[in-house]
């Protein structure tokens, strides 16, 4: 279970908040200039990052408000916490788990009753200090 | 009924080859579709010289972790179509792989909780049987008879108003599935490598030429994904998009208990599915988690809400004990059906999006699939899964069939 804290009310349990997938996806500037393969690109494609992902989420059953989060999809790590509007904020996190396609991916050799152990090139939640909490000025 | 016998474990089922320098093609991914496809390359167009690469153990993803529902009933022509296809094959895959992984056709039921719901199923019954798709409507009476634990009083929260009933339906041991398809593909030739990551393609221009693995380069014609959860990341390796969400899927199991459930129950509304497998474990899951997730594990308020629905559907499992709970990753597409095809890299092919429900369909994925890399052409099965249906708008939305179900 995720403990996300919402820009405005703190710290709550998942289960108060939707997903809204993937953050930073503009909708077209001149919609009537877009091909079939361009719509579809809007309407169906999203990035499937494996490793951090920008993302957004409703705080539906508190304060109602949007936010985007940056998370780590492969150990569901909360790296950053900013609001609808501004630019996804830099996390420094080593270079080689950037990557999604990393070759050693921590689940490959866990088993389905065991959490994915963090492998070297997977991010360490001790490299992340500003994990689960809204970067400066990120609030408000 | 009572409880039954599994086969005895083989000792040897395939060979540990070192990967050759070169195949005629490469699948990528040794869980069921991977290790199926492969089969029916090697047995129906004869093309023996090819390996199925796998990170991992083998079939030790969502074919190890899914609760191995089989059925065939989904509403559109393309589905109903590919996955009778499917049904078709399981009735015949025991004999003709000499396995017998314990394919046991004891029904499957979709209850109807909501006059929405009792709508939809009616719907569906009535295209499944033009279809040629065995389906019935039950009443809740009906419903009781087939299975005496469910609760069919009014006085719940989401009353059991009825519900489709497909008796050719089932389970199967997907453990055993694997290893069937695996010990045939052995016998024909085919290289199975495990601990093989594929990290990689080598291309000419805007043609695949071989694959880069934690094991080596390796040169080949084409190339077939089957990587389930993971098809987005090789993908983008590739240099191509693919319009999946990969989430995690929980299931679960109880202890072992003499047999009180003689078929499957799924319902869509109340978001749980239940089946007590061979050996006595109480067989459960739910939908997804809502978030993306590669983690192979999720959040537990999904396994609540589950025992809360089953609870109160099968008031004795009150009494049962979580044993167990894991998760897979699941590729999920926005119309809940699969894709299958030609990619925009030449000689590359993919097979994914079966997301919570690819179980069912392995065999007719791996059929078509291998047509589809064989020949370089759609199969009559798979046409309508191209990955072009996202653009030309010809979407094949099995949400009602699919949703929570498997
Ligand atoms: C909890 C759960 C319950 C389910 N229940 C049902 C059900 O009741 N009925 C049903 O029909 N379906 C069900 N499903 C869905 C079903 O399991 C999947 O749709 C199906 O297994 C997918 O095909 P697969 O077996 O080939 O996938 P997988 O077994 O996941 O195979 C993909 C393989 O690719 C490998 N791979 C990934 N990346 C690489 C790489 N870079 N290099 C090499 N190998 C790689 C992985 O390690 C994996 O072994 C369920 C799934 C889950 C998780
Ligand atoms: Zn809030």
């Amino acid at each position: 279970m995720l403990l996300i804290s919402c820009p405005n009310c703190g710290p709550r349990d998942e289960t108060e908040f939707h997903y809204g997938g993937q953050a930073h996806v503009p909708y077209p500037e001149n919609p009537n200039a877009l091909n079939d393969k361009e719509w579809a690109q809007f309407l169906f494609y999203r990035d499937n990052t494996k490793g951090i992902f920008a993302e957004r989420w409703l705080h539906s059953t508190g304060c109602r408000q949007w936010f985007n989060m940056l998370r780590d999809t492969l150990t569901y790590d909360i790296q950053a916490i900013y609001p609808m509007g501004t630019p996804r904020p830099d996390v420094t996190v080593p270079a080689a788990a950037e990557s999604g396609t990393a070759s050693t991916a921590a689940d490959s050799t866990t088993t389905g009753d065991s959490a994915p152990s963090i492998s070297a090139s997977s991010i360490a939640p001790a490299a992340t200090p500003a994990s689960a909490t809204a970067p400066k000025g990120a609030t408000k | 009924m009572s409880t039954e016998q599994l086969p005895e474990h083989p000792e040897f089922l395939w060979r540990n080859p070192e990967p050759k320098s070169s195949y005629d093609a490469v699948i990528v991914g040794g869980g069921g579709h991977g290790l199926a496809t492969a089969y029916y390359l090697a047995k129906n167009h004869g093309m023996t010289n090819i390996a199925v690469l796998e990170k991992g153990w083998l079939a030790g993803g969502n074919m190890a972790r899914n609760t191995t529902i089989i059925r065939s009933n989904y509403l559109w022509d393309e589905s109903a179509a590919i996955y009778e296809h499917a049904l078709k094959l399981w009735e015949i895959l025991p004999e003709e792989l000499e396995y017998d992984f314990l394919f046991s056709q004891r029904g499957v039921m979709n209850l109807a909780h909501t006059l929405g719901d009792v709508r939809e199923s009616m719907r569906r019954v009535g295209a499944n049987q033009l279809n040629g798709v065995d389906a019935e409507w039950l009443d809740p009476q009906q419903v009781k008879e087939l299975c005496p634990i469910l609760n069919i009083n009014d006085n719940i929260r989401y009353p059991v108003m009825g519900a489709t009933y497909q008796p050719r339906a089932g389970i199967a041991k997907h453990d055993h599935v694997a290893w069937a398809f695996a010990r045939k593909c052995d016998e024909l030739g085919v290289d199975i490598i495990q601990n093989c990551e594929v990290t990689g393609f080598l291309k000419d221009g805007n043609r695949v030429v071989g694959v880069k693995t934690n094991r080596g380069t390796i040169h080949t014609e084409k190339v077939g994904l089957c990587a389930a959860g993971h098809s987005s990341v090789l993908a983008e390796m590739a240099g191509f998009r693919l319009p999946i969400q990969s989430h995690p899927l929980q299931a679960l199991v109880s202890e072992l208990h003499e047999p009180v459930h003689p078929t499957v129950v799924m319902s869509n509304h109340v978001h749980v599915y239940v089946s007590q497998a061979h050996k006595g474990e109480l067989v459960m899951g739910a939908g997804v988690d809502s978030y993306n997730g590669y983690g192979q594990r999720g959040s537990f308020h999904v396994i609540e809400h589950q025992m809360a629905a089953a609870v109160e559907l099968f008031p004795i499992f009150a009494r049962a004990h979580v044993l167990r709970t894991w998760g897979g990753i699941v590729d999920t597409t926005l119309d809940a059906s699969p894709i299958v095809g030609t990619t925009p890299v030449e000689n590359m092919f993919v097979n994914c999006g079966w997301g919570t429900g690819g179980f069912k369909g392995t065999p007719a994925a791996g059929l078509t699939f291998a047509h589809t890399i064989a020949t370089g052409t759609p199969h009559t099965l798979n046409k309508a899964f191209a990955l072009e249906r996202f653009e030309t708008g010809a979407l094949i939305d099995e949400h009602g069939a699919a949703a929570v179900a498997h």
